[in-house]
């Protein structure tokens, strides 16, 4: 069992739980991800790590209430224990000096951004940091970003805070600006990372991007998370979670992560109906 | 027994069946198909046998169980001691007693069987397994502790047989598990109607009782490295079980589309995590109304008779040989076709075609003809072309074949693996290229069977054990 001993609301909806595990947080690195399990009868759901602490032992994630188990993990409180969980699992981000870097992070992504950032930086580079949310209430860890940057950029979809608009403009005015930027780390919703990697291959700006596939094992086994990377079958789990966005088939992937989606929904109503809530509050499906 | 003078026998030339259950009923549930031998069929069955001198049946056993003894005590209604003799050499009988191949091993040498049916040899063995189960297993002696600890990686057939004979001998034993649950293969692979989990949990149970500590969400590679269990982890000896856990697919277009799943990935959703349950349980499965299972072997007839239970209208297996090559058990075979599943023989898919969304809607196949035989013996598939023909189906479960599954090769130095990615290990003692480090099984063999994955760790622990025991003190 795997406690958690740490839990902040970042956001409506959007959850940071911090989680003993010891063996993991041993080795974890940026970029890589955990697979874990509620209880008895539950999914295995991958989540990327936000952040670990060697000493005491711990993984960070963030997480946004989208599903079924998303929501119920909402509901765990400090003290409350996971039955599983396992990594760290795919391969780390690639950190050295490659000079001028921009990592990008949209909604969620913004956290399993960070700790990329962060070593980015402490390797040397420039960081150029762009943020982004659908609003200033879902934006969260500017902060931090604010100090594992150089420099950072914020947007929101409707303008309540920061540049009004998408991060893919902000990105495109860093380009415009700085003409030696030697590579681009996107993370956040499918159709952000592949907007953003239509723009930077417009510059011949190399950029990497973060999948979240549907995955079962997570250790390449079973092969759910399979995706075309420059016409070759990779699978998410073991060869990523990181890709070269200008290969990565969007469009596949993009199919292939609602394949279950009527099912993820019916089991939300039903849990949902089970917890007594009404579905009057906009939660109760997915958008 | 030699020099004794026995009553002539009356000739039964038939097996006595298995009682199964009804194919209709079944295929609406999960439960296990062959129900077992009652106690009065198992001894008749057992008295078939002509307990022949030469007993050839034992040279068809992997790992060499004294067949004829475990036979007469059966027959005599000592079932206590014929699962005791089974155990000499067979550590996970009531698993081998449901999913060995029989038929291309011991049964396939039985002296009965050149004029009539071989003794049911499998079906034996289950109904002791299953009496000693049902009874709780004895207790089994464990040597005094000799100090030495031994981590075995993946809790697979391999890696508990192994745990088991090193944890008797008196070694510490831990075993890591990627998963979250231990039983590898026998838990994530075959299915409950073959297999049920409640049987492996049992001969996990035992190997507690033995002392062996389990960790699961243990991927060995990731947390830690071989190495670095060698070097600072505590551990004197691994043994490295990890399996065939890589899918192979057929490297065709349109293979990514939604609706093709590798067999791992079907039978892990519907095995281990119970996707039959949902949304009883968590996690989802899609089978739509015809599915089409690429393959011939075990893991294919798994397949298809899973997707008839999760409501699947129409089963197919498209095999590119005839029915003879199929490499399956027969039994398996048998009741696939009994429950309604159907066969594409000589016919295999060039491409999967699919919707502007991405579903499966049919394969394109090409007929194929057999040739000259290849390097297994059976005859060469070959394309006939201009018999392309599309073949209309909403899912399609890849069952040709799993291969090595590379973390733990990849993230171990000074490990040798051939072309394919198999660790090289002495076939007799298990042993890799990096000193103290054994492996066995499927990881090292490529994909087999459960029974010399078992023979394997056996075999390894022996080799492990005096490995242990000549080292002296090294720490």
């Amino acid at each position: 069992m795997y406690k958690i001993v740490h839990k902040e609301i970042l956001a409506p909806t959007i959850n940071l739980i911090e989680i003993e595990a010891p063996l993991v947080a041993g080795k974890a690195e940026a970029g890589q991800f955990v697979i874990l399990r509620l209880g008895e009868g539950g999914e295995r759901i991958p989540l990327t790590i936000a952040d670990f602490d060697r000493e005491k032992g711990t993984i960070t994630c963030v997480f946004q209430e989208v599903g079924k188990t998303t929501k119920q993990l909402g509901t765990l409180e400090v003290g409350d224990e996971l039955k599983d969980f396992a990594g760290p699992l795919g391969l780390p981000s690639r950190i050295q000096n490659y000079g001028s870097v921009v990592c990008v992070g949209g909604g969620v992504g913004v956290a399993p951004v960070y700790p990329i950032a962060r070593a980015l930086k402490e390797a040397g580079n420039e960081v150029t940091g762009i943020i982004g949310a659908r609003n200033r209430e879902l934006l969260f860890w500017e902060d931090r970003m604010q100090a594992a940057c150089t420099r950072l950029l914020v947007a929101t979809d409707d303008g309540s805070y920061g540049h009004h608009g998408f991060v893919t403009d902000l990105l495109r005015e860093v380009i415009g600006e700085k003409k030696e930027l030697d590579l681009c780390i996107a993370i956040g919703p499918l159709p952000m990372m592949r907007a953003v990697s239509n723009l930077t291959r417009e510059y011949g700006l190399k950029t990497v991007v973060s999948l979240n596939s549907i995955m079962v094992d997570g250790t390449g086994m079973c092969g759910c998370c399979r995706v075309t990377v420059g016409g070759e079958t990779k699978f998410t789990c073991v060869d990523g979670p990181e890709f070269d966005g200008h290969l990565v088939d969007f469009e596949e992937m993009a199919r292939r992560s609602v394949i279950y989606k009527p099912m993820e929904q019916l089991a939300l109503e039903l849990y949902l109906e089970g917890t007594g809530h009404r579905c009057s509050c906009g939660q109760g499906g997915e958008k | 027994m030699a020099g004794e003078k026995r009553p002539p026998k009356t000739i039964i030339p038939k097996k006595y069946p298995m009682p199964v259950q009804d194919p209709q009923r079944r295929i609406k549930n999960f439960e296990e198909v062959a129900l077992g031998y009652p106690e009065d069929t198992v001894i008749a069955e057992a008295k078939r046998c002509l307990d022949c001198k030469n007993a050839p049946c034992r040279q068809g056993c992997p790992v060499d169980v004294d067949i004829p003894a475990f036979i007469r005590l059966a027959a005599q209604g000592d079932f206590a001691g014929a699962i005791q003799k089974i155990k000499e050499t067979n550590a996970l009988p009531a698993i081998c007693g449901r999913v060995c191949p029989q038929e291309n091993q011991c049964e396939k040498f039985c002296t009965l069987g050149k004029k009539y049916e071989p003794v049911a040899i499998g079906r034996v063995e289950r109904y002791c397994a299953d009496w000693e189960l049902a009874r709780g297993a004895l207790p089994q002696r464990v040597a005094s502790p000799t100090g030495k600890r031994v981590a075995v990686v993946g809790s697979g057939p391999a890696g508990l047989t192994c745990a088991a004979d090193l944890a008797k001998a008196g070694h510490g034993v831990t075993v890591f598990e990627a998963l979250h649950v231990p039983g590898g293969v026998l838990m994530y692979g075959i299915p409950e109607f073959r297999l049920p989990k409640r049987v492996v949990q049992a001969e996990v149970d035992n190997l507690k009782k033995l002392g062996v500590r389990i960790e699961v969400n243990a991927v060995v590679g990731k947390f830690a490295t071989v190495d670095e269990l060698l070097n600072g982890g505590g551990f004197d000896a691994v043994f490295i079980g990890t399996g065939a856990g890589l899918p192979y697919f057929m490297k065709i277009p349109g293979e990514n589309a939604c609706g093709v799943y590798s067999a791992n990935e079907f039978l892990t959703r519907t095995n281990l995590m119970k996707a039959y349950l949902f949304p009883g349980c968590d996690t989802p499965i899609r089978v739509g109304r015809k599915v089409a299972v690429l393959g011939g072997g075990n893991v294919a007839m798994d397949s298809a008779r899973t997707a008839l239970r999760l409501g699947a209208e129409e089963s197919w297996i498209v095999y590119r040989r005839s029915r003879r090559e199929m490499p399956a058990r027969r039994e398996e075979v048998e009741h696939a076709v009994e429950e309604g599943v159907k066969f594409a023989f000589l016919t295999s898919p060039t491409r999967i075609i699919h919707d502007h969304n991405y579903w499966v809607t049919g394969m394109e196949c090409l007929r194929y003809e057999l040739g000259e035989p290849d390097a297994s013996g059976r005859r060469r598939p070959v394309p006939i072309p201009g018999t392309e023909f599309v073949m209309e189906v909403d899912t399609v479960v890849v069952a040709i074949g799993q291969g090595p599954n590379p973390l733990v090769p990849r993230t171990t130095s000074g490990l040798e693996v051939n072309r394919k990615g198999n660790i090289v290990a002495d076939p007799v003692s298990g042993a890799t290229s990096k000193p103290g480090v054994f492996a066995g099984g499927d990881i090292v063999t490529g994909a087999a069977t459960v029974i010399l994955a078992m023979g394997a760790g056996r075999a390894a622990a022996k080799a492990m054990h005096s490995y242990l025991t000549q080292k002296g003190a090294v720490r």
